[in-house]
């Protein structure tokens, strides 16, 4: 039956004199078709020869062309060596012992080379010298193939020959005036052939300054180490000997001092027979090392002095009077009586930039005479001195400087005065860069003189007293550059070549009688005289000093307390896990890395507190399309403003303190645009000072960041980080506080490893080698290591901002963070347990997604858990994802369709999709969008295409090479030589990858811990990476 | 520094090396020949029989020289084995030419005793001052020839007399020969064929007048052919036949995708591709005639997943001082293969830049074309296949010494990859590796041998990641 219902299409219809509705029915557009304007052309139809039905024809011939040539295969040229160098086999890799060393990190690693190309920076494990490589060290390798480094030396931007550069500089140098000063401005350099070159050089000219010159500081604590113990240097700290660890602002996991104290802390805070070290942090800034903290307690710049103050009193005794609040008074007698009960065990460490406070903290740590503490290794590896700085500015202001030779730091992005700077540089004569880069400051020299890369070159360093690291180039110089040594060699007047320089150093004043080979092989070489005689030394000057340090310390105790005064808002900077100074902003896997804290790639952010925000009106929002959203911010220090400073409300940050981190907001053309991201927070480091007074004005508009999690709590979901305190640990058994769950099977608890409640029949994997990956959430400190290496290791794309914000993101390994919502996860259960009824739900739960203001913090490394029920694999309709036997998840990219269904079907959201082409795109014109970028890829490992999912493969490159390795030998493969990227990289030893089928391995005794668990048990995947519950030492002593 | 040292590699190529220089010196001239297989007799025999007759004139030749009358054919094998590696004949190498050295000496001066002298120990009368030796020294970039003192006089005369023999002529005749007797018997299949068609076509000719004839007679006689009744033709009847014609549609459909299956099967399966290479190399002379083992050249095969195109330096090992080919495979090569193998060796100089005595440092690699391609998302090596399992080069690449110009043997697609591993046992024996996997899993499987299959090799992981 039909309708005869009328549809009005608008109220104009009701008008029955409506010409609009009298057009409407005559005509179906409303709008004309520009048709006549089209056709109207006529002069353009008639010149043009191709009519409707040729252009059909071409259309047709073309694709039936383009589909016959598809089946043509390419022409494929083999070009062999014309003399094979002997060390190179194609398609087997060599490994180079050599440093990377860049003025902020300072790291020995192997250096893996594919048919002589450097692919990937991995851990020297016998350099024990100073921790393990970081995420920055792992990332540095893309450096080397950074296309906008600078090919050539240059002259006013202009490319010249090296003889041109050596003789004009040459004859400048010779031709300067009486009385002017040459400079060297360079980075830490604790390179020991380096200052005897410069010594030489000095020798030579006359009149020679060396000024080092750290982006980022640490000259307050070298200068309080040297008035005490006569040494420019810092104290060294095995945090391995430590039971507790006592921190007043130094970020100690981060680059606190240099940095790599992790993996000694990491050692400790596993719990063995029931002992686990108690770290207590004060802090401003939610940092990595907060986050790993038994007790954090946010406290601002200023109070952290009065800390620090009154540690000293209740420790070392002498009275301050302190003004802090109730709660932080208490939380610092009770530290300070957990440090004296521990005794020497103790050690209190802290990174507020004040000769002071540095000074306190080892007048505490020599009172404990702590085990931790060791003032007979000085670390080396900051050298720069602000006041030396500070004069150079001054120096070339008044027209003192002849020649300024600049190498490694970029004065005009990092110095907060980076407009005097400039102004002196224009009164400087000869004003010489060595650098990779054409950046801010060596496009303002007369010469850029283009410098090799780390893995280019030769090096020594000495990283601690008489701990030294030797550089050697692990590929031949791919552009025409030279040394800075080299150069300085050719200055001197030398003309051996610096590797020889170098040799004849080491042999002489180094090795004692040792090979020099046998060094360069090992990377390493750790003097067994110099360090007795440094120790000597240090012990005699400290002893003499120290009946005049211990009132020093006293009265340093008592200028601390009273100089800290502020008012409003303290503003605290900080280096960033991924972006450090700044240095490496052109590398797209240190810009995508998500910040350890914040979970935010490719910006840098002030760090608001939720109470601040809400009184300056700033926001976060979460969007629709899954992205993060927020305010802008006015900062203002000493009337230098930094506008549009993005705001990141930050669980942790305590109350009337900011943070910004430094190493963004570079302009350069040194950076590709896609690279130019956040804000430079430089000029806000007056004085040097990490900490400032600031006011903080809301702007308009709103930032959209590349924020990865937005989901910052468990809601009490327990069981994905299982945790537990150290005496429920120790006291109650696993079922309390590991407990597997269970499901009821015809009313009977029944646990979900049981066979009777398993869907799926399993597979026989006791033969062969059973891969399994165990993560212990103790050691983790999140520091990111392992994602680099992940990305460096299986070729993982970088997709850029816009896609990260869309949480595209390719990581196949990443590090969830969490924060309570309440005091403690615990206390999140507990709420939880306790709901009931839909009203309690819908509030509390609410409740439960926003983190508390001091949260307890977790971190949870996760890629492809490779289940032995893999829920992906039932659903892929073609196959392309299978088991192996040796507990691999396989993914086969040739075969895969792009349905998803795996990636909607994987509890764990491991499985990530090629939305794009990600190489040899110019939409991502990233390292794979360039020659010289694509270098640095795995020929091991498929380069995905678009349309296809990937995700961990549990590094089966590694885990067949291996086997390969053994079988052509002819021998059982041994424990502890299957590895994965991540397990490798991973310096704290919180990820232990093996066969547990070998019953001897470490990884079969760690599978069947106590702790162990996995990732959403009851969900019966029955995974093959296994979670060690993190034990949080709670007890107050 | 390296961290791992790859010492094999040179060890190997020491040892080839010294078999493969002995072997160089006996190729100079004959030895060749007796390798090659010839694949036409007569031109085989005849070619002997015009060395014979060479070798006779010759010896004759020298029998006719001095006083002091050595045997050519003694002097020959003792040339090379004591001066081949840094003389030839007829051009200068590490040491110059030595054709008609005595007389040459002669000229100078020189009498039979200077040359032993010299030749016994060079360096003596070099230091002795003698003026035509320390010219001589002055002359070779300072280099003292070897000392032979092992050598009599009597060898000594050998050796010249065999110096003393004047070169072997061009052999140009008997390539002539060769190829028209080559040409000859491709004629003469021809002509067979011709004869053959001819005999079918006047066999047809004559039933056809037989037919003719008869029917004239039938008409002389009256008798009436019997008319064919026409019916319906075929094509309609079949047309009719509405069976018939879906029968036939369904064939016609089912053959033409059978057809169009089988050519997208074929898309990227490049069996038999076999490219111009920029220098003609013969893996039938090299792998077949020399015998030379694959994995002298393509070393890397037992390390690494690459077999690996060898780098120029390894075709010097050898042919620095193999410049020519023999004469007579130099003649095969032009017969058979339109190829001149000496001017290919110039490709080889040319761009590992030598200048027959020495390097002169201007090189240009050679772009060899890869015949072998496998899709990235495969991943295969050579070492797991080579030297664990084992396998036979031949068994992917195919008679490899029979093959003038490379060409790809097998298709290299997955379902050949896939069989192989089904078929193939694993090589267990004196592999430790294999002990406790290879005795826990046959039990399971209930077999003696395992297969690659049942080993895991069938796993999709093991090859694409």
């Amino acid at each position: 039956m039909s309708s005869n219902k009328k549809y009005w299409k608008s109220v104009e219809e009701l008008n029955d004199n409506s010409s609009i509705v009298e057009t409407l029915q005559q005509n179906e557009f409303v709008e004309e078709i520009p048709t006549d304007e089209f056709l109207g052309d006529k002069q353009a139809l008639e010149s043009s020869s191709t009519s409707r039905r040729d252009f059909l024809k071409y259309v047709g011939f073309s694709t039936a062309a383009a589909s016959l040539a598809a089946c043509e295969g390419p022409v494929i040229k083999s070009i062999p060596y014309v003399v094979q160098p002997t060390e190179i086999v194609p398609g087997v890799a060599n490994y180079y012992a050599t440093t990377i060393a860049n003025g902020y990190d300072f790291a020995s690693v192997l250096v893996k080379t594919r048919e002589g190309r450097p692919i990937k920076i991995e851990n020297n494990t016998d350099a024990a010298t100073n921790g393990m490589a970081n995420a920055r060290v792992h990332a540095s390798v893309l450096g080397l193939y950074d296309n906008l480094r600078v090919k050539t030396p240059m002259k006013d931007g202009a490319s010249i020959s090296w003889d041109t550069f050596m003789s004009e500089t040459t004859s400048k140098l010779n031709g300067l005036a009486d009385g002017k000063q040459i400079v060297f401005l360079t980075s830490t350099l604790p390179s020991p052939s380096t200052h005897k070159l410069i010594a030489e050089f000095t020798e030579k000219y006359g009149n020679v300054k060396h000024v080092a010159y750290d982006a980022i500081s640490e000259s307050a604590t070298l200068d309080a180490y040297e008035a005490k113990y006569g040494k420019r240097g810092m104290a060294n700290y095995d945090f391995s000997k430590a039971k507790t660890i006592v921190s007043v602002g130094a970020d100690f996991l981060g680059d606190w001092q240099g940095g790599g104290f992790e993996s000694g802390y990491s050692k400790k805070r596993i719990p063995d027979h029931g002992k686990m070290s108690r770290h207590i942090q004060f802090e401003s800034n939610m940092s990595l090392t907060g986050a790993n903290a038994d007790k954090r307690v946010p406290i601002t710049p200023s109070q952290q002095r009065k800390v620090l103050a009154k540690l000293h009193s209740l420790i070392v005794g002498g009275a301050v009077s302190v003004d802090l609040p109730e709660n932080i008074l208490e939380a610092v007698q009770k530290a300070a009586s957990e440090i004296k009960k521990a005794g020497s065990n103790a050690v209190v460490i802290t990174g507020i930039q004040d000769v002071n406070a540095q000074t306190v903290a080892l007048e505490i740590n020599e009172h404990l005479s702590s085990k931790a503490f060791d003032t007979d290794t000085t670390i080396l590896t900051r050298q720069g001195s602000d006041k030396a700085v500070m004069q150079l500015i001054a120096d070339m202001k008044m027209g003192n400087v002849g020649a300024l030779i600049i190498n490694g730091v970029n004065p005009m992005y990092t110095l907060p005065n980076a407009s005097d700077f400039k102004e002196g540089l224009d009164k400087v004569e000869l004003s010489v860069a060595f650098s990779m880069k054409s950046d801010e400051t060596a496009s303002n020299c007369n010469y850029i003189a283009a410098v090799p890369h780390n893995l280019e070159s030769w090096g020594d360093f000495e990283f601690k007293s008489g701990h030294y690291s030797m550089m050697q180039p692990t590929i031949r110089p791919l552009f025409d550059t030279k040394q800075f040594q080299e150069v300085l060699l050719a200055w001197n007047g030398n003309n051996t070549s610096y590797r020889d320089y170098l040799k004849s150093v080491w042999t002489t004043e180094i090795l004692d009688g040792t090979s020099f080979n046998k060094a360069v092989q090992d990377g390493v070489f750790v003097s067994s005289s110099s360090a007795d005689t440094g120790t000597t030394e240090d012990t005699s000057s400290s002893e003499t000093d120290e009946e005049a340090t211990e009132t020093q310390s006293g009265n340093a105790a008592r200028a601390l307390a009273s100089s800290s005064k502020s008012s409003g808002m303290e503003l605290s900077l900080y280096a960033k896990t991924g972006m450090g100074d700044g240095q490496q902003a052109n590398n797209p896997w240190l810009q995508e890395f998500p910040d350890p804290i914040t979970r935010t790639s490719w910006d840098n952010y002030l760090t608001v507190s939720r109470a601040d925000a809400e009184s300056l009106g700033l926001t976060n929002e979460n969007v629709a399309n899954g992205g993060l959203n927020g305010s802008y911010a006015k900062v203002t220090v000493n009337g230098v403003t930094v506008e549009n400073v993005p705001v990141i409300i930050q669980p942790g940050q305590a109350k009337g303190s900011v943070g910004l981190a430094f190493g963004y907001g570079r302009t350069s053309d040194a950076l590709k645009n896609e690279m130019k991201t956040g804000v430079n927070a430089y000029p806000l480091y007056q004085d040097f000072n990490t900490v400032q007074n600031v006011t903080v004005e809301k702007s308009s508009g709103t930032h959209e960041f590349a924020c990865v999690q937005l989901h910052n709590t468990l809601m009490g979901r327990g069981d994905i980080i299982k945790e537990t305190s150290l005496e429920i640990f120790n006291t109650k058994d696993k079922e309390y506080w590991n407990a597997i769950p269970k499901v009821s099977k015809d009313h009977i608890e029944t646990p979900v490893t049981s066979p009777d409640v398993d869907l799926w029949e399993s597979f026989d994997r006791s033969i062969g080698h059973h891969f399994n990956l165990s993560i212990d959430l103790n050691a983790c400190t999140g520091c990111g290591a392992c994602v680099i290496a992940c990305h460096a290791e299986n070729n993982v794309p970088v997709v850029g901002k816009s896609e990260m914000r869309r949480s595209r993101d390719m990581h196949w390994l990443r590090i969830d963070r969490y924060y309570s919502s309440q005091e403690s996860f615990e206390g999140d259960n507990e709420k939880k347990d306790n709901i009931s009824g839909l009203g309690s739900s819908l509030s509390e739960f609410g409740e439960m997604e926003s983190p508390a203001d001091n949260p307890q913090v977790a971190f949870q490394p996760v890629m492809c858990q490779h289940c032995n029920h893999a829920p992906c694999e039932t659903v892929c309709p073609v196959a392309a994802t299978a088991h192996g036997r040796q507990g691999q998840n396989h993914m086969a990219y040739n075969r895969c369709v792009g349905t998803r269904y795996c990636a909607n079907n994987c509890p764990y959201k491991v499985r990530r999709f090629n939305w794009f082409l990600y190489s040899q795109n110019d939409e991502f014109d990233y390292y794979m969008n360039d020659d010289l970028g694509r270098m640095v890829l795995n020929p091991d490992v498929t380069v995905r295409s678009r349309g296809v999912m990937e995700k961990c493969s549990m590094c089966i490159q590694k885990t067949q090479k291996t086997i390969l390795d053994a079988k052509r030998e002819g021998r059982p493969v041994k424990d502890g030589e299957f590895q994965t990227a991540c397990s490798a990289a991973c310096g704290n030893g919180a990820m232990v990858f093996g066969d547990i089928n070998d019953k001897e391995s470490k990884i079969a005794e760690l599978k069947e811990d106590n702790r162990a668990y996995h990732l959403l048990e009851h969900v019966g995947t029955k995974p093959n990476v296994v979670y060690q519950t993190k034990v949080r030492n709670t007890a107050e002593a | 520094m390296p961290y791992f040292c790859m010492s094999f590699w040179k060890h190997d190529l020491c040892h080839i090396c010294l078999k493969k220089s002995y072997q160089s010196l006996e190729d100079n001239s004959t030895q060749n020949m007796k390798q090659v297989i010839y694949r036409n007799l007569t031109s085989k025999i005849l070619s002997l029989g015009f060395i014979l007759l060479l070798t006779f004139s010759t010896s004759l030749n020298a029998q006719d020289g001095g006083p002091q009358a050595g045997d050519p054919a003694n002097g020959k094998s003792l040339f090379n084995a004591n001066c081949a590696a840094c003389h030839k004949l007829d051009r200068d190498m590490t040491g110059p030419m030595l054709r008609n050295v005595e007389a040459r000496l002669a000229e100078e001066g020189l009498d039979r005793e200077w040359i032993n002298a010299w030749i016994r120990n060079s360096s003596a009368l070099i230091k002795a001052g003698d003026a035509y030796a320390v010219k001589i020294y002055n002359e070779w970039n300072q280099t003292a020839m070897n000392a032979f003192p092992q050598l009599s006089d009597q060898d000594i005369s050998d050796i010249l007399a065999y110096t003393a023999q004047p070169p072997p002529l061009p052999p140009t005749p008997e390539v002539g020969v060769a190829t028209g007797e080559t040409a000859g018997s491709g004629i003469s299949n021809n002509l067979i064929l011709g004869a053959l068609a001819v005999l079918f076509a006047l066999l047809a000719m004559a039933l056809i007048l037989v037919k003719r004839t008869l029917n004239r007679f039938a008409e002389a006689k009256g008798i009436e052919a019997v008319a064919e009744t026409k019916g319906k033709p075929i094509w309609k009847a079949f047309v009719e036949n509405q069976f018939l014609v879906l029968v036939t549609a369904i064939f016609f459909l089912l053959a033409s995708a059978y057809f169009v299956y089988g050519y997208f099967m074929q898309v990227g399966v490049d069996q038999g591709y076999e490219p111009v290479q920029p220098i003609h190399y013969s893996h039938r002379i090299h792998a077949g005639d020399n015998g030379i083992d694959c994995k002298y050249c393509h070393s890397s095969a037992r390390v690494s997943k690459h077999s690996g195109i060898p780098s120029l330096n390894i075709c010097m090992n050898c042919h620095k001082s193999i410049a020519n080919v023999a004469p007579e495979t130099l003649a095969e090569g032009k017969a058979e293969y339109g190829v001149d193998y000496d001017a290919e060796i110039q490709k080889l100089y040319e761009a590992v830049g030598w200048d027959g005595t020495a390097y002169t440092g201007e090189s240009k690699p050679v772009k060899w074309i890869r015949i072998h391609n496998l899709p990235d998302f495969a991943y295969f090596n050579h070492s797991q296949h080579v030297s664990v399992a084992g396998v036979e080069c031949q068994t992917c690449h195919g008679p490899v010494e029979e093959m003038e110009i490379m060409y790809q043997h097998s298709p290299l697609t997955m379902g050949w990859c896939i069989n192989c591993h089904r078929e193939t046992n694993v090589k267990v024996k004196d592999n430790e590796y294999y002990t406790k996997i290879h005795e826990e899993l046959s039990k399971k499987y209930g077999v003696e041998q395992l297969t690659a299959a049942q080993m895991g090799g069938l796993e999709c992981g093991k090859c694409h990641y």
